[in-house]
């Protein structure tokens, strides 16, 4: 586990102040959408993956609540996250008081036998979430997806409707503005809040190392290999990278030509994968 | 926040296509993005479609429209900003909205074959509502017009016309195309003619957003979006709309309308000494005032008007049409307040860009209507803090339409003329009504008379007075320009001021109904809250609304002290009926039409009307 190392490298990312405002704006936005979705959505709940987005999500909401978290923490859990992940987990909930729930999702067989096999993994945990929601029918759930990391992705808005079978509809999408949502769902389904849609990679590294925000070792490089993207590990492999620290993994991700997500099977299989999996209620 | 874009423009303009081609052009696109563009295009039998860059579901690329919007993070040589590409087709309109609102500039496409189309003044139209104040146009696909300079001068020509007629003006506008990514970010050796530099130039040449510092330099609004207890603490949570805060700041909390003082800034890790516009506030207050979501703190210097009614420019997102009556939840950020539609306007006319007058609003139409509340709202109004006078509409849970509020032509209804002396105790009369009714032969009145300018509310006060005294009655008219020369001699015309002209009327009117008399005012009085106030202040009294009802037309033709002529001219601010509303009472004792008729005639239905209300029994 390591937090941010201080020192900032030059770059055009780096011509405070007006990058620090631009991240002040990006945190001021995602804390009054968290505040919002707890005074609309109840009972709420937040998604916590452990990766770097989440991770800066669960800061957000220590910061939109004055440090406690009034709402649980889930963790959809295939048994297959990395070993630092789970210990990761641990500690933090420990160390931070946390309300958590481990949900357990069902194996590969129980998935739609119509998707390519990396998906059929990353289904599992849409299934692990509706086995939650109808033991457990949260209103609102809170989870760090952004708009850069996946095309599909982009069209979501900060309040996202699903239905009772956790169906994105985005053909017929809420309008949104000037801070107000639509915090309303088909009856017996619930509303999605994304408060990182606007944040960059980039802005998420920033971020974590101006507030010194503790993320999983994973991402941080040992002998050539990094994982930039966190997800289990019989489908989620490491890219080549020599950044061994925040700095450096700034410097690196100025002048990629890689998409993030380069390392995640389940995007690269077919075309239409993954736009599947998120109108079935994939994350 | 970064600069972000939005990009706008009819549908097939070729927003997609342009956004796509920069994206490439500014050597932005992941490495293999090129190949699997190609492979997709090819897949549908098409030529290579930049369009695809962005259009993310297999539905989008298969009918090649973009269906949602899409955001993307851009950098130039200069400069980092964001694009937000939004669907054009009409019915997708909403999309629009979503993607421009968080926008503070337009990128606008527009087809150098087809010039401004419907679709392209719509999405002016609701640029001006929005509140964006550049716009960059590209006039797209020159390539097949040849890269005829007549041809984009004719385009731009159009453009600029439509845009005057809203009060916009472009930032810059460039002839491109955009598949060939001509003028995007390299200039187009085909069009030697053209020296105005590319669409990243324009960008580049951009002012960063500034609306936050902007705002923060309002007064202070920190609309109340939650309250958590911790500990024995009591936390005021809100985003700050506009202003500053500190502890020991002085803050009126509205609609209670009570002065407190902020006591301290809460937060983690660290408490902040100072927050500002578009910051998360948790603070706590002085006094254990009962505070809600929807409640307001703001600076008592300079605080909103509480008002039942005011102004607006909405554009409208629901099914159907928008009709006057309809009843819809209406929110200033957190606060939900029901309000019901009560005038429009007018409608921005989607192919001349005229405002007409309509008694509906359309589906995706944009116009200028009155709101009423239910109960009086904090309102603010664009001038004095603009971002605090947004609104949204509410219809099951679902925004419908969005606007800004103007509340200027309308008073504050904030409660601060209580009597000023607490320890008051009414004296009874040993003389009571009845007796003076016996005597005078009739009851004590009030009747009001309200109307626009030159309805004939004087001429027919002054023939009642003489017809009810030729009676032998007791009666007295109070004037306009009789009142303001003394009692009211204070006064001046601004919404303030003529909300206390009309008060003091309704009270000295009740004094000479108490007395007996029957007291006829004639006042243009527009506003409904002001009549029932007046009315409320006669008590027991009998209090006659008389709505002097004669059309705007007739009353201009009419003007008889020519203010009609002098506000036309702009010389008047604020007149009645020209630029400044007037309520027609929705239950008044007696409409009176006075259009086309004798004035006798008139005279003589509003005589008979009083008698006979007045009568002593």
């Amino acid at each position: 586990m390591r937090a941010g190392a201080g020192a900032r490298p030059a770059g055009w990312y780096n011509c405070a102040p007006m990058q620090d405002r631009h991240l002040h704006a990006l945190e001021q936005e995602s804390i009054h959408l968290i505040r919002e979705a707890h005074a609309q959505l109840n009972p709420l709940a937040m998604l916590w993956s452990l990766g770097k987005d989440s991770n800066t999500l669960l800061w957000l909401a220590r910061k939109a609540f004055n440090g406690r978290v009034p709402f649980p923490l889930i963790l959809l859990d295939t048994g297959n996250e990395f070993d630092e992940v789970y210990a990761f987990r641990d500690r933090y909930v420990r160390e931070w008081n946390l309300d958590h729930i481990a949900a357990v999702c069902p194996p590969a067989e129980d998935t739609d036998a119509t998707l390519p096999p990396a998906a059929r993994a990353a289904a599992r945990k849409t299934l692990g979430l509706k086995r939650l929601l109808a033991e457990r029918p949260f209103a609102g759930i809170l989870l760090g997806i952004r708009r850069d990391e996946q095309p599909i992705r982009g069209k979501e808005r900060g309040m996202s409707p699903r239905d009772a079978d956790g169906r994105w509809h985005f053909d017929a999408q809420p309008t949104e503005l000037w801070g107000q949502y639509s915090a309303i769902a088909p009856e017996g389904g619930h509303v999605r809040v994304h408060p990182l849609l606007k944040w960059t990679e980039l802005d998420i590294w920033r971020y974590v190392e101006a507030e010194n925000i503790p993320v999983p070792e994973l991402y941080f490089a040992r002998n050539g290999k990094r994982f930039r993207s966190l997800g289990e590990k019989d489908i989620t492999f490491p890219v080549d990278s020599n950044a061994a620290n925040i700095a450096e993994i700034i410097a690196e991700l100025t002048t990629t030509r890689q998409s993030e997500r380069a390392g995640r099977a389940m995007d690269h299989e077919r075309e239409d994968a993954f736009e599947r999996l998120r109108a079935t209620g994939y994350m | 926040m970064a600069l972000t874009l939005c990009m706008a423009g009819h549908v097939d303009h070729g927003k997609s296509t342009l956004l796509g081609r920069l994206l490439n052009d500014l050597d932005l696109l992941p490495d293999g993005k090129v190949a699997s563009l190609e492979a997709a295009s090819a897949a549908r039998g098409v030529p290579l479609e930049w369009s695809f860059v962005l259009d993310a579901f297999q539905v989008e690329r298969d009918q090649a429209i973009t269906l949602d919007i899409t955001h993307v993070r851009v950098r130039s040589q200069k400069r980092e900003f964001a694009i937000v590409d939004a669907p054009g087709h009409r019915d997708l309109m909403r999309n629009l909205v979503t993607g421009a609102a968080e926008a503070s500039a337009v990128l606008l496409v527009v087809d150098a074959q087809a010039g401004v189309e419907m679709q392209t003044r719509g999405h002016l139209a609701l640029l001006r509502v929005l509140g964006i104040p550049e716009v960059i146009v590209a006039v797209n696909k020159m390539d097949l017009v040849g890269w005829s300079e007549a041809r984009f001068d004719a385009v731009r020509d159009e453009l600029r016309a439509a845009m005057h007629a809203l009060g916009l003006k472009a930032t810059a506008i460039v002839p491109v195309a955009a598949r060939d990514g001509a003028n995007l970010v390299q200039p187009w050796p085909d069009a030697p003619w053209w020296r105005g530099g590319t669409i990243v130039d324009a960008i580049d040449a951009l002012a960063e957003d500034d609306a936050l510092e902007a705002a923060a330099r309002g007064p202070l609004r920190l609309p109340v979006q939650n309250v958590y207890r911790q500990g024995t603490q009591r936390l005021v949570a809100g985003q700050l709309t506009a202003g500053r805060i500190r502890a020991h700041d002085e803050v009126l909390l509205l609609p209670a309308n009570r002065l407190t003082r902020v006591t301290s800034l809460e937060g983690w890790p660290d408490a902040p000494s100072a927050l500002a516009a578009g910051d998360n506030a948790a603070v706590t207050i002085a006094d254990p005032f009962v505070i809600r979501r929807g409640d307001l703190l703001c600076d008592p210097a300079s605080p909103p008007k509480m008002t039942t009614v005011f102004d607006a420019d909405l554009f409208w997102l629901g099914r159907g049409e928008l009709d006057i009556g309809r009843r819809l939840v209406l929110r200033f950020g957190p606060r939900e307040t029901m309000v019901r539609v009560a005038a429009i306007h007018h409608v921005l006319d989607d192919t001349t860009l005229a405002a007409v007058g309509r008694d509906a609003v359309p589906e995706s139409g944009v116009a200028r209507v009155t709101l009423r509340a239910d109960v009086p709202v904090p309102v603010d109004s664009a001038e004095t803090a603009a971002p605090a006078a947004r609104f949204v509409l509410v219809d099951g849970g679902l925004i419908v339409g969005g606007g800004v509020a103007d509340a200027t032509q309308y008073p504050d209804q904030r409660a601060r003329r209580a009597p000023a002396a607490s320890n008051l105790v009414a004296v009874d009369h040993d003389v009571r009504a009845a007796e003076r009714a016996r005597r005078a032969g009739h009851q004590g009145a009030v009747v009001w008379l309200t109307g626009l300018s030159g309805a004939g509310k004087s001429t027919l006060g002054i023939a009642l007075e003489r017809r009810l005294f030729d009676l032998g009655w007791f009666v007295y008219t109070l004037d306009g320009d009789n009142v303001r020369s003394g009692l009211n001699g204070d006064l001046g015309f601004s919404p303030d001021d003529r909300q206390e002209n009309i008060r003091r009327v309704g009270e000295v009117a009740a004094l000479f109904a108490d007395a007996g008399a029957v007291c006829i005012t004639a006042f243009i009085s527009p506003y409904r809250d002001d009549r029932s106030r007046a009315r409320a202040s006669a008590g027991k009294r009998l209090f006659l609304e008389i709505h002097v009802d004669t059309d705007l037309a007739t009353c201009e033709a009419r003007d008889p002290k020519g203010f009609y002529r002098r506000a036309r001219a702009g010389e008047m601010k604020d007149f009645t009926g020209v630029d400044s509303p007037y309520e027609a009472p929705d239950a008044a004792d007696l409409v009176l039409k006075t259009a086309g008729r004798a004035i006798d005639e008139c005279v003589d239905e509003l005589t008979a009307f009083v008698v006979g209300r007045c009568s002593a029994t």
